[in-house]
């Protein structure tokens, strides 16, 4: 017993910053964010909050499933940039749409919808019918908007799934390969008189070509993982899914892979990364597209910060 | 040995005449950027079945990415 997906949403906030406007920023170019990231414009919050953003795109998803608040009986978000360590997003969720679930955030950063759905899993598991699954970032609050390495990667974004009891989750890989020197978030440290550590600038700091290298594997060995464990083969599944982190990880992985690049689903060119609402975004979009239909196999694969990667094999 | 098949390789990539690749070659100059370098360095770590981290290095041009190759697969 696991779930089935039974409905998706999104929302992203109205602002639309260009490559253009950027590079009056800091020094970039269409063109070089164009090549090296593969993002034309992203959104960006002007007076929303990652728990808005989870908020609205928990409403498209709960009426994409045809779904009352009420049916839902567990909402778990996942965020690295919520406002507030508490109350969490899930629980500000939950207030808004005046329920009494049960309602906790959990962080595995970039990856965290497939942890979302792994948890989700096992609470199916325990009895539960209907969880909400939220991932809901503003990342342009976690960018150095000085750092033109970073901020011209990210955007902000929501993306919600309604699962409901059933069978289609049909295997699932996690792999955490725990470090910062790749990936890492730091926030802020507090005033504490006792604490002797060094404070750190509380912005996002990744080394672009190991997190490339990182990335590329993590799709290739992971996807690998999932038909093995299946015995599906690639031909089988109609299309993968991947964290949309730079199209540049996504071609090679599919070059890797040898996949044609157009069984990757990307959208990463009108919402640069998005961190954990990127795969419920991009399957928002692909429903709504007509691109997926009941039966379909698609790969989740994610991979970022902790670093964690994870991926799953569902049946639409 | 490694020069070579790294010259080998960005020949066959961006279609030119290896032997026009030196040790003193900058990716700039060849047009290949940052990520390029990486796709190189996986291919270069299937070939010699090694991982070859490049960590914090800076690497600008032919003769670093060979030497870090070869210190890593010695």
């Amino acid at each position: 017993m696991s779930f089935k997906i039974k409905g998706v949403g999104m929302y992203v906030p109205q602002r639309i910053v260009t490559n253009d406007e950027l590079s009056t920023y800091v020094e970039t170019s269409d063109e070089w964010i164009r090549q090296r990231v593969g993002v034309q414009e992203r959104r960006v919050c002007t007076d929303e909050t990652a728990a808005d953003l989870g908020y609205k795109a928990a409403l498209e998803a709960l009426k994409n499933a045809n779904c009352k608040a009420s049916d839902i009986d567990l909402i778990i978000a996942a965020t690295v940039s919520g406002e507030d360590v508490s109350p969490s997003i899930s629980c500000t969720v939950q207030n808004r749409l005046g329920v009494s679930c049960m309602a906790f955030d959990i962080n595995a950063a970039c990856s965290a919808f497939i942890f979302l759905l792994e948890t989700a899993a096992g609470f199916m598991g325990r009895g539960f019918q209907r969880i909400l699954v939220i991932g809901a970032e503003r990342m342009s609050r976690l960018v150095d908007w000085t750092d033109r390495s970073t901020c011209v990667i990210f955007g902000d974004g929501a993306g919600a799934a309604v699962l409901e009891r059933g069978d289609n989750y049909l295997a699932s890989t996690f792999t955490v390969k725990g470090g910062s020197d790749v990936i890492e978030i730091g926030t802020f440290r507090g005033n504490s008189p006792f604490f002797r550590r060094e404070t750190v600038t509380p912005y996002i700091h990744m080394n672009g070509q190991e997190t490339f290298k990182y990335a590329v594997n993590a799709i290739c060995a992971d996807t690998k993982t999932l038909l093995e464990k299946t015995g599906k083969t690639i031909e089988d599944i109609a299309y993968i899914v991947p964290h949309q982190a730079n199209s540049r990880i996504i071609d090679f992985a599919a070059q890797r892979l040898k996949v044609s690049p157009e069984r990757f689903f990307q959208n990463i060119g009108h919402y640069g990364n998005t961190s954990s609402a990127s795969i419920p975004m991009a399957l928002t979009e692909m429903n709504e597209a007509g691109l997926i239909k009941p039966g379909d196999l698609l790969i989740l694969s994610a991979f970022g910060g902790g670093l964690a990667n994870a991926a799953c094999l569902i049946k639409w | 040995m490694v020069f070579e098949k790294v010259s080998q390789m960005i020949a066959e990539r961006i279609d030119m005449d290896a032997a026009e690749i030196t040790m003193e070659t900058q990716f700039d100059d060849l047009g290949l950027d940052s990520l390029d370098v990486m796709e190189l360095l996986m291919q270069m770590e299937d070939e010699f079945g090694q991982e070859i981290s490049i960590g914090e290095r800076k690497i600008t041009d032919i003769g670093g990415l060979v030497a870090l190759i070869e210190e890593t697969i010695q």
